[in-house]
């Protein structure tokens, strides 16, 4: 009986989370401008997405493009300083330490408008002109963060000694690095890409605060220009749709291969 | 090269681009139009009763928010960290998925459904929508902490004659409370601050806080944008204090 409630609550819960993703995919199989209205089945949307014959086409597909090269690039480097600093971080003690773990929370504290405007007003005080490059050092700010975090741990976790012995058996510092340090971090640096690849997917108030004046649309910057005018263009509806889809197996993926990992090391 | 010199180059980035525009905050705030200092941006705001009111109308929706995130999150997070009563990880997964979507997309999603449905969007909407949005940010940083909590001393409290609701009330919460205090910074911030989710979901009916500073933003009032972003900074300071906890349920969502 217990378990039974305890079930029911959570799919109760569920089916109300979900209820407006399911609908969005219902919909996304009908070709009617606004979502509720059923005209009858069809992948015509599906199509147009894919073969970019809709209006306004060329803004929404330059949309998805530049939300994953931004996602992309801004991951890449994130990946890198975030690493570099971890290893940093790690041999430092003290004050010293205290201080840049204090400084590395703050953008994760910080709610998105605060970034997006402290970032404006940057820009605005050192007169950069503001577009791709800008909206990708922001996404590096509060990326990179997420990437320290989960560096650190492993090297916690990691003995020591076992760089100072591939030194000391003739490997250079940089065959140490290559082949000792990278390997067994490289399970916190990508937790740490991916985090900062789906922050980056999922930003919406900092690309909107500095985006510039150039026209610049990530996807969360189309829906909102696109929602405001009235009415969403019906071809976001499969696009959703597929990236739920993506994310929900993704996501899954990755669970039951930690799942796995768990068992057979335990 | 020493290897805590590593971290050099971050501590640079972080100086321009986390403190220094935190500086800018501070200092617009206090500029007028030419530069000059001047207290007026701040008095501004208490004598401005349509900013005062969306003040005080985003803290208590996010009050409400975090409120009924807590009481429909907190049972969630337990049965799915109870291995008695869910066996599967695919139920956790699919309680997280939604904070790896754009909130955006979300909130649509939901504006739409309420629109089909024929409910008015106001009030209720806004706050349903709310949770919607910030529910899974609730669940996952409590579920993290009673999956990691060591039965032990539930059972200790069992053998030494607890009742199962004074194990829940005087073990398991009591040190679940980390978690809480990590979902309620989640969830109470991200609320107050939100721009565009509240105006989707009241058809721009109710403003929050988050698109007062945005609005003053884009029509080139910096400087009196810059004053309630400082506003809001401060409130986060406060809220910050109240969760000292919070870093052991932060990280590895992975």
């Amino acid at each position: 009986m217990k378990k039974f409630l305890a079930q029911a609550y959570i799919w109760i819960l569920l089916i109300l989370l979900y209820a407006p993703l399911v609908f969005i995919a219902i919909f996304s199989f009908t070709e009617s401008r606004v979502m509720g209205n059923w005209t009858g089945f069809s992948t015509k949307l599906y199509a147009n997405l894919f073969t970019g014959n809709m209006q306004g086409s060329s803004s929404l597909i330059s949309a998805v493009e530049n939300t994953l090269l931004i996602a992309l690039v801004s991951a890449l480097v994130s990946m890198l300083l975030g690493t570099i600093a971890a290893i940093g971080i790690h041999n430092l003690h003290g004050r010293k330490k205290q201080a840049i773990s204090f400084l590395n929370n703050i953008p994760m504290i910080n709610p998105d408008v605060i970034t997006g405007v402290s970032l404006f007003l940057l820009f605005v005080f050192l007169h950069i002109s503001q577009g791709y490059v800008t909206v990708i050092l922001a996404h590096i700010s509060f990326g990179t963060p997420y990437v320290v975090l989960s560096v650190l741990p492993k090297l916690r976790q990691m003995n020591p000694n076992i760089y100072e012995a591939a030194l000391d058996l003739g490997a250079t510092p940089s065959q140490a690095l290559w082949k000792v340090l990278v390997p067994q971090l490289r399970p916190g640096m990508v937790s740490g890409f991916i985090l900062a690849f789906t922050m980056s997917l999922d930003d919406f108030a900092v690309t909107f605060f500095t985006r510039g004046t150039i026209g610049l649309d990530t996807l969360s910057t189309y829906i909102y220009t696109d929602a405001r005018k009235g009415g969403l263009t019906p071809e976001l509806r499969p696009l959703m749709t597929l990236i739920f889809l993506i994310i929900l197996i993704l996501l899954i993926v990755i669970n039951v291969r930690q799942a796995k990992a768990k068992k057979q090391f335990s | 090269m020493k290897r805590s010199h590593w971290s050099i180059p971050y501590v640079v980035f972080l100086t321009i681009f986390v403190v220094l525009p935190l500086v800018l905050i501070l200092v617009y705030a206090f500029q007028d139009g030419s530069g000059h200092f001047t207290f007026s941006n701040i008095t501004k705001f208490f004598s401005d009763s349509d900013a005062l009111g969306t003040f005080a109308v985003s803290i208590e929706v996010a009050i409400e928010n975090t409120l009924i995130c807590i009481l429909l999150g907190y049972p969630a997070a337990w049965i799915l960290a109870n291995k008695e009563l869910n066996r599967s990880a695919v139920t956790i997964v699919l309680f997280i998925m939604p904070m790896w979507i754009n909130a955006l997309m979300r909130t649509l999603a939901t504006a739409e459904l309420f629109n089909v449905f024929g409910i008015t969007l106001g009030k209720g909407t806004l706050l349903f929508g709310m949770v919607y949005d910030y529910l899974p940010f609730m669940i996952y940083p409590i579920y993290n902490v009673l999956n990691k909590m060591d039965k032990s001393y539930a059972e200790a409290a069992q053998d030494l004659g607890a009742t199962p609701w004074e194990v829940f009330w005087k073990v398991t919460v009591p040190l679940s409370m980390p978690g809480v205090s990590s979902g309620i910074l989640m969830v109470f911030m991200p609320t107050v601050s939100t721009f565009a989710i509240s105006e989707f979901l009241t058809n721009n009916k109710i403003k929050l806080f988050g698109t007062i500073i945005q609005e003053n933003i884009n029509s080139s009032m910096w400087n009196y944008g810059a004053a309630l972003a400082l506003i809001m900074l401060i409130i986060i300071g406060i809220t910050t204090l109240f969760s000292d906890e919070r870093k052991e349920a932060e990280g590895g969502l992975v």
